[in-house]
């Protein structure tokens, strides 16, 4: 039995304590918006924030979440209004649309501790998130608008 | 139905039953529309559904096929509602239900078909949605003329409304839809009636992608997030080498697993059920399987590559003449000059980022199966799950999902026919995800190619003759000729265009912009290099000696003036040029670029794209696309390479198969469209396989050295500067 916090909800869950937290948060806790996109921590697919530090969910044993938060792209705003969620529509970002959320918390975690990052440190910040849509200048247009207007 | 699509914009059909107002049924045919009396459509059997339903309280229904992120998912409704005179505010989406007999496009042979490929989708709905709209805008006034007893021709629309210009009256769609009858059939509407470019409210306004919401909350529903009550969860290996069967397996220790439920021999793979994924997953590891042999086995993919030049070198080698026009043989004889170079490109893998995956559910009885599907083609997923179980394709009822991406691997459902049998075998709702090595390892590829480019110039330096040979596995299904045919830019007056068809037993399968990218490849470098030993600048040999078509001539002066063609970059850099041709559209791609030559890697800094594809619909979606196709492009380019050794695929993730990320990125992608009415073409792939000649281009121009392998690999690099 695993205990931590998920988007401000305490959780328990009885799982195999190596199971990767992404299938917890899928599959037994029911938030989908964090994806599954190579497993081996390569993509970024999966991210969220533990403790507030994005991390791969799929390279994460349950186990090692035992008492902490995490946030999930359902957790960011309650209604869609993080300045990167506004800056991700605006700047019409998503096409198929599978890697954003994994995107928008690798970002969301850069503006919590740098609001003004320049553009070599949004693309150091977010290089290991694969886009296969390619939507990577649009994503940094979003990052630095999101940064512009907080 | 215990699953309900969470999106707030794409909801279940059937909501708005039982509520009362006008609903319109009609099919699409090859002479336009063919209607359907709602009579009819009522007694015709299960899932057919109508296009457009208005409700006494205004809101519109409109249904929607496929959205892989290219927008034609508002597009399609869009084209609808524009005629429709909608109110686009009052408009809710819905995901058709797979029946192309309804929904689908008539193709050549007349059958309709719900494909969505080669970005295609408003190319072949264009007429027949927009005259569609018009058939309901013209009940809404048929109704409301009656009602006020004046005649139909004096009134006209604005958005969701019927007006009478001379007594002022208005009534609301939703009023109408209280009184209005539909009758059958629904009127006729010829093209000539429908809306002109300057009439359009929604066309060409860029109406934001009714999906983008969804995708920045997690809310957009993908099949992999589909739960159903009871759903187990299966995975699968499938034999490496591709075409063996499995003989025998570790059954026993397998199924004592923790969770395991089943296994299941399947035709090329075995697949493995369990109570939890992460378990069906552990038990695919544990898999130790005997794999019968075919021809596959050993199959080495670079050495294969050699064994095509061998081919194209042998005169009896078996050669089919795809195209040909003119007289190629005098040509050649005539030259003044002829030039000859070889191409080769390796195989590619799709790497959509949502690994292949459904979700199945069968009735009680067992003589029916409901599908979760990601699909670019919602009625061919219908066929293939039916045939693979045996049963009636009115049978299957197959759900459209949101796509992880596509880029034509989700045009063909033999993962979702797995899932079905899986479901069958259990009896249970299966969830079947293929992991990441397994989409890799059981992947269909891009099929690698050798090719032969041969062209005649006579004494003026023009180009007259031209000969195109290529060799790779076609499959039947043009995926090594798609894009040999140059007659919609150059009108060269002596051509032949050659296939060599060789099987290897590959899976292949079209991978965005398909053939277009190695032939564009070769084309294109080929031309660049008749410019400079012509000593003729690359744009400036196009347009005197390559009998440059007008639209094609549009698109290079646009493109040149993008990227201000003629002014000196930073000695450091240098610019490359290509034409580019796909799905009906034309495009041209100049490329700003630099190398590292201690690493052999290339840098793009800046890329421009000018496209002429007919009227474009959502010219922000558009832009975006054409965006995406010129970094699929860049990686391509770049990056891309599958190779196959005792055959079985050597890259297994992201690991080692890269593809572009941020840090290869350009700073800067300007891409333009022409300005045209003419009918909408395809604009996904358009930028794509320019990319790879102009970035080979911009390589000689810094380098003096030609690249003649695709992708650039930083040892192919190396060793053409060694050169």
């Amino acid at each position: 039995m695993a205990s931590f916090s998920v988007n401000g909800k305490p959780v328990s869950v009885d799982a195999d304590p190596k199971t990767p937290l992404l299938w917890v948060i899928r599959d037994i806790i029911g938030l989908t918006g964090t994806k599954y996109g190579c497993g081996a921590g390569f993509c970024g697919a999966c991210t969220v924030h533990i403790d507030g530090r994005a991390q791969r969910s799929c390279q994460v044993q349950v186990s090692a979440a035992e008492g902490a938060q995490i946030v999930t792209i359902e957790g960011l705003s309650p209604n869609s209004s993080h300045p990167l969620q506004k800056a991700w529509v605006t700047e019409e970002v998503p096409q198929c649309g599978y890697c954003q959320s994994g995107q928008i918390m690798k970002a969301a975690e850069l503006l919590a501790s740098n609001p003004k990052p320049t553009r070599q440190q949004i693309v150091t910040q977010m290089d290991g998130n694969i886009c296969r849509c390619g939507t990577y200048n649009r994503i940094i247009a979003a990052v630095e608008r999101a940064s512009r207007e907080g | 139905m215990t699953l309900a699509l969470r999106s707030p914009e794409i909801t279940r059909r059937g909501m708005l039953a039982g509520i009362g107002g006008m609903t319109f049924y009609f099919a699409l045919g090859t002479d336009g529309t063919r209607i359907l009396p709602p009579a009819d459509a009522a007694t015709r059997p299960a899932p057919l559904s109508p296009w457009v339903r208005i409700a006494p309280d205004g809101n519109i229904t409109i249904l929607t096929i496929t959205e892989m992120g290219q927008g034609s998912g508002t597009s399609i409704p869009l084209m609808i509602a524009e005629e429709m005179d909608a109110d686009w505010n009052k408009v809710t989406l819905e995901w058709a239900p797979s029946n192309p007999d309804v929904y689908g496009w008539p193709d050549r042979s007349g059958r309709r078909v719900m494909t969505v490929t080669g970005s295609r989708a408003v190319m072949m709905y264009w007429n027949d949605l927009r005259t569609a709209g018009a058939q309901v805008r013209k009940v809404l006034i048929a109704n409301a003329a009656e009602h006020w007893g004046v005649d139909a021709a004096t009134l006209k629309t604005e958005p969701s409304t019927v007006v009478d210009p001379k007594s002022g009256k208005r009534l609301s769609y939703g009023e109408i839809a209280a009184f209005g009858k539909v009758p059958a059939p629904l009127p006729a509407v010829d093209t000539s009636e429908l809306k002109t470019r300057k009439d359009f409210r929604l066309i060409g306004r860029s109406v934001p992608r009714r999906d983008l919401p969804l995708k920045v909350n997690g809310s957009a529903q993908y099949s992999i997030d589909v739960k159903l009550p009871g759903m187990v969860y299966a995975s699968a290996l499938h034999a490496p080498v591709s075409g063996n069967a499995p003989e025998k397996w570790n059954d026993a220790a397998i199924k004592a697993m923790p969770g395991v439920i089943a296994t299941v021999k399947l035709p090329h793979g075995v697949g493995v059920i369990a109570e939890s994924f992460p378990q069906a997953m552990a038990a695919r590891r544990a898999l130790r399987v005997t794999w019968s042999k075919n021809k596959v086995d050993g199959f080495d993919s670079e050495k294969a590559l050699e064994r095509y030049a061998a081919i194209h070198a042998d005169p009896a080698a078996l050669v089919k003449v795809v195209d040909a026009k003119g007289d190629i043989k005098s040509a050649f004889d005539a030259a003044a000059r002829v030039y000859k170079a070889e191409y080769r490109s390796d195989y590619t893998y799709h790497a959509q980022l949502e690994p292949l995956n459904a979700v199945a559910r069968f009735n009680e009885a067992g003589d029916r199966v409901e599908v979760w599907d990601g699909s670019q083609d919602l009625g061919r997923s219908r066929d293939f799950v039916a045939r693979r179980l045996g049963m009636k394709p009115e049978q299957v009822d197959v759900h459209q999902c949101y796509l992880g991406g596509g880029f034509g691997r989700r045009s063909l459902a033999d993962y979702a026919a797995e899932a079905a049998v899986l479901a069958r075998e259990v009896k249970r709702p299966v969830k079947l995800v293929w992991t990441r090595e397994e989409d890799v390892a059981h992947g269909m590829f891009r099929p690698m190619t050798f090719q032969c480019l041969e062209a005649a110039t006579d004494a003026s330096g023009k180009v007259v003759g031209w000969r195109h040979c290529a060799i790779g596995d076609d499959g039947g299904q043009n995926l090594i000729t798609g894009g040999m045919r140059i007659s919609s830019y150059y009108g060269l007056p002596n051509q032949q265009l050659e296939l060599r068809n060789v099987d290897e037993g590959v899976r292949i399968k079209h991978w965005r912009a398909v053939a277009h990218n190695f032939n564009l490849f070769a084309i294109e470098t080929m031309v660049d290099a008749m410019a400079e030993d012509q000593k003729l600048d690359p744009v400036e040999f196009r347009l005197q000696r390559m009998s440059i078509t007008p639209k094609a001539r549009r698109c290079v002066e646009a493109v040149v003036k993008m990227a201000d063609w003629g002014t000196k970059r930073p000695d450091d850099r240098a610019l490359g040029f290509a034409m580019s041709e796909r799905s009906g559209s034309l495009g041209a791609c100049i490329v700003e670029a630099s190398i590292d030559r201690r690493a052999g890697s290339i840098r793009v800094h800046k890329v421009w794209v000018a496209a002429d594809g007919g009227v474009i619909v959502q010219p922000e979606a558009a832009k975006a696309n054409v965006e995406s196709g010129i970094v699929y492009g860049l990686s391509s380019a770049l990056h891309e390479r599958l190779t196959v050794r005792d055959g079985a695929v050597e890259q297994t993730n992201f690991g080692d198969y890269n593809v572009m990320r941020m840090s290869d990125m350009p700073e800067v992608m300007q891409v333009s469209f022409l300005e045209s009415d003419g009918h909408p073409t395809g604009l996904g792939e358009i930028s794509t396989p320019g990319i790879a000649p102009a970035l080979a281009n911009a390589f000689h121009k810094l380098t003096g050295k030609r690249l003649y392998h695709m992708p650039f690999t930083p040892e192919r690099v190396l060793a053409a500067l060694k050169v």
